[in-house]
């Protein structure tokens, strides 16, 4: 029964042969994390396991007296009447897909994953499995990723455009992921200091300390007052956009780095001048082709809209249905918006 | 069509006005005049004649891609924008030199397609699709299906051509009303020197619209240096009795031609070489009053409007200023001396042609007061109107104003939800709302703005949470959320299931203090309908 290995409950997705939860969203006595987005490692469990290319950056979230063990990619560990390992899902770094065996089933849950390279982490791993929990955040065939090199070909246009208006360039992107990513794509084509809000500063440092190479970076609140911005490429977190943060780039053009920005009507919405479409989640073309890597049996979709994604695939001869018909109560959604 | 590509991309990349003007002058400059014309022409806002349906996109994009079509549906209710949708949907092609020029599409491949068969037509759409870059493939089926929608109104393109011409705007925007042909030479008389003749033949002016007054009535000044008249519910017309002829344009620079056969032939009796600007009212003959503005709904949708229309839905002009007078153009004279001119010019022409009579009152307070018979009147309240000003071209603020009656209001409740478009592309935003009849809630009225966009985000997430039941795109949700809506009508109506129809729902507030037992009845509206 798929339900020993995997029951979503109200504090999140359960194993009971193994006793232990995955991305628990209350405080567990033993909780697996995959990654170290805010909506996925929570502080407060009594015992953590987690992937160790990511120690540094779970320390970072979970607090440095929470109790860690960290495990190398593919090393099995025993939780209850299960073994467990952790395989590279390529979201961030130190994200880990989850893989249980027990009562003669495997079953892998994907956790966030993206099939595109990226230099900041260890690309995805297909594990073969009968039981695969996938992400959905963007579950429809618009959403299909252009290659990086031309959404950088791209951003470095703008940032000379910006710097012939001599306006600022301020991109938004999330602070854990897609902010070094891009400061690690950019590396390879640039060596300009780039100049980063506040709430990106730590993890920046912890993916330095990681051994990731980034273009070299400076906090805005060291930069001497009235310092003129014009030209130069400053990242921050979304949250800052309209804030009083933003008072110190005026006329500024402003850009979003995000999956959501393949569609024209978010970007404008969003009233961002550019829109980049860079995604740390798997696109539809990715999504398929790992429901078909991991040739497993049956398939569960979490997050969010996953209805067209388990219509398709159950049209296409797969066996597909929502996490939350597995039995139990929990809601599996999440807000998409924060998980990119 | 490249160059143009570019041109769109720089206009959606930017939300600063002067940066899009300063876009559009300089493509002005350096694109080839034929192309310019045409991109005057769809970035003011004009549309081709619909060659390919919205189901035939569909299908082509089903049989392109070989995904279901319930896929294509959802993902066309994500993105909002089915040309969009087509391009995100179909793979970009490797190398493409596909370099068509505007003009060359909008002359004669778009509306080459018009003369196909259905499945032929699918045929040449795919075969487009294959050569054509994703930025050119999302325009052609932008020009295929409807407007551009890219933040530019025609005001901002008449500043533009006044910009890379360095002519007046007031002269741009007269040369480009009416039925303006674009082609390379039409665009080079854009910025011609002005002629003597610019008024003559069947150019219309563009219309002056008032703004709504929104401060307090007494910080206009003096109530005897303005002009007050009713605020007429009607069609907004100008008649141009001009060369032996009479021709009707609307405000939406359409030719009415044949569909008021009354005024026109009212129109032949004044002298040639005149301009009124005035409403279209439907009017019974013996009534002091207006007919609803459903009435006249009656006779919009009328080409030819035969006999018993004409005779139980007879219209009037209700003119209200003249624009030329003996072949003059009269809009730089002050009101009270065009007024003059118009009372004159429209004395003793029966009643199709009748003078918008001057409410007087001797000061403000009086003026108030008189203003609370609007809706017995069959008015939407009072227009405001500068004695000594022109008349200018377009929305300027200050001279006139309109003084509307506030509106109806009914509380209602949220009862079914279905994504937005453009700019509200993926958010529940067109919003269906009921009211009680007996212990049912029945749907009176849509709605689409009003809210801001936290609620607007807040409520799209509670859609999603409490989704009954889904009809294609509609997604109906259990009744818990109160709206206070204002409308300005509301009218009897066989077509609507509660049997009443209200005219420009909007929402006003999100009433959280008000449980769904709260909401408004039916009878209540039904009785504000008779009255």
């Amino acid at each position: 029964m798929d339900s020993d290995l995997l029951l979503p409950r109200p504090e999140g997705l359960y194993c009971p042969a193994g006793d232990f939860f995955i991305d628990p969203m209350l405080p567990v006595p033993r909780a697996v994390v995959t990654h170290a987005h805010g909506d996925h490692a929570r502080s407060g469990s009594e015992l953590y396991h987690v992937a160790s290319a990511g120690i540094g950056l779970m320390r970072e979230r979970l607090g440095a007296t929470a109790t860690i063990r960290d495990h190398a990619y593919g090393e099995s560990f025993t939780m209850g009447d299960t073994r467990l390992s952790l395989h590279p899902s390529g979201h961030v770094l130190g994200a880990a897909q989850v893989r249980i065996e027990g009562r003669g089933l495997v079953a892998v849950v994907s956790g966030d994953y993206k099939r595109d390279p990226d230099p900041t982490c260890v690309p995805f791993e297909p594990v073969p499995c009968d039981v695969f929990v996938t992400e959905s955040t963007f579950g429809l065939p618009i959403y299909r990723w252009p290659p990086m090199h031309a959404v950088i070909d791209d951003m470095l246009a703008w940032l000379e455009e910006c710097a012939e208006r001599a306006v600022p360039a301020v991109l938004f992107c999330y602070a854990l992921g897609k902010a070094q990513r891009i400061l690690a794509e950019l590396a390879a084509r640039s060596d300009r200091t780039v100049h980063l809000h506040g709430a990106m500063l730590r993890l920046v440092e912890a993916y330095r300390e990681a051994g990731v190479r980034m273009l070299p970076t400076q906090a805005v609140s060291e930069s001497a007052r009235g310092k003129d911005f014009a030209g130069e490429l400053v990242m921050a977190p979304p949250s800052a956009a309209g804030s009083p943060w933003m008072r110190r780039f005026a006329k500024a053009s402003t850009g979003f780095a995000s999956g959501w920005m393949q569609v024209r009507g978010a970007r404008r919405r969003r009233g961002y001048d550019r829109g980049f479409v860079v995604s740390d989640h798997a696109d539809w073309p990715g999504l398929l082709q790992s429901v078909r890597d991991c040739g497993a049996k049956r398939i569960y979709v979490t997050h969010g809209d996953g209805e067209a994604l388990i219509r398709h695939l159950r049209e296409t001869g797969h066996d597909a249905r929502p996490l939350r018909s597995l039995g139990g109560t929990v809601s599996d959604v999440r807000d998409s918006e924060e998980g990119d | 069509m490249r160059r143009f590509a570019v041109l769109f991309e720089a206009l959606d990349r930017t939300a600063s006005t002067s940066a899009k003007r300063d876009a559009m002058a300089a493509y002005f400059r350096n694109a080839p005049p034929e192309d310019a014309a045409w991109a005057v022409y769809v970035l003011g806002g004009g549309k081709l004649k619909r060659t390919a349906t919205s189901t035939e996109l569909r299908l082509a994009l089903a049989a392109e891609t070989g995904y279901a079509d319930w896929l294509i549906d959802d993902c066309y209710a994500h993105v909002g924008d089915l040309a969009e949708t087509v391009a995100l949907m179909l793979p970009a092609p490797e190398e493409t030199a596909d370099d068509t020029p505007l003009h060359v599409w909008m002359e004669t491949r778009l509306p080459s397609l018009g003369k196909l068969e259905s499945i032929e037509r699918m045929d040449v759409l795919r075969q487009w699709w294959h050569a054509l870059p994703r930025d050119q493939l999302f325009l052609v089926n932008k020009l295929l299906t409807g407007s551009l929608r890219v933040g530019v109104s025609h005001r901002l393109v008449v500043q533009a051509i006044a910009q890379w011409s360095s002519l007046p705007t007031d002269l741009i925007a007269h040369r480009l009303t009416g039925t303006w042909k674009p082609g390379a030479a039409a665009f080079e008389a854009l910025a011609g020197p002005e002629r003597d003749d610019e008024h003559a033949g069947e150019r219309p002016y563009p219309f002056f619209l008032a703004s709504p007054l929104e401060h307090d009535v007494a910080s206009l000044g003096e109530s005897k240096d303005w002009l007050a008249e009713w605020k007429w519910d009607g069609i907004r017309a100008q008649l141009m009795r001009r060369d032996g002829g009479a021709l009707i344009w609307s405000r939406g620079e359409e030719r009415l031609d044949g569909r008021f056969p009354e005024i026109e032939r009212a129109a032949l009796e004044l002298p040639d070489g005149c301009v009124l600007d005035g409403e279209i009212l439907a009017w019974a003959f013996d009534s002091d009053k207006p007919l609803p503005f459903a009435a006249l709904q009656k006779r919009i949708g009328k080409l030819k409007p035969g006999p018993k229309l004409l005779a139980d839905t007879p219209v009037r002009l209700m003119v209200y200023d003249v624009l030329e007078f003996g072949g003059n153009d009269l809009r730089e004279q002050p009101l009270h001396r065009r007024r003059a001119t118009l009372e004159a010019l429209v004395a003793g022409h029966g009643p199709t042609l009748m003078l918008s009579p001057a409410v007087t009152a001797e000061h403000w307070e009086a003026l108030t007061t008189v203003r609370t018979e609007s809706r017995e009147r069959q008015t939407e309240g009072l227009m405001l109107k500068r004695l000594d000003s022109p008349y200018r071209v377009g929305r300027k603020r200050g001279d006139w104003w309109k003084w509307k009656v506030d509106p109806y209001t009914v509380d209602a409740v949220l009862l079914y939800a279905q994504p937005g478009h453009g700019r509200r592309s993926g958010l529940f935003t067109d919003y269906t709302f009921g009211v009680w009849d007996g212990d049912a809630l029945v749907p009176v009225a849509k709605a689409y703005s009003g809210l801001d966009d936290d609620e607007i985000g807040r409520l799209d997430r509670w859609i999603r949470a409490h989704t009954v039941d889904r009809f294609g795109p509609v997604r109906s949700v259990e009744p818990t959320h109160v709206f206070e809506l204002a409308f300005e009508a509301i009218q009897a109506s066989g077509r609507h299931k509660a049997g009443v129809a209200v005219r420009f729902p909007r929402i006003l507030r999100w009433r959280t203090d008000l449980a769904i037992r709260d909401a408004d009845k039916l009878d209540d509206l039904r009785r504000l309908a008779t009255g």
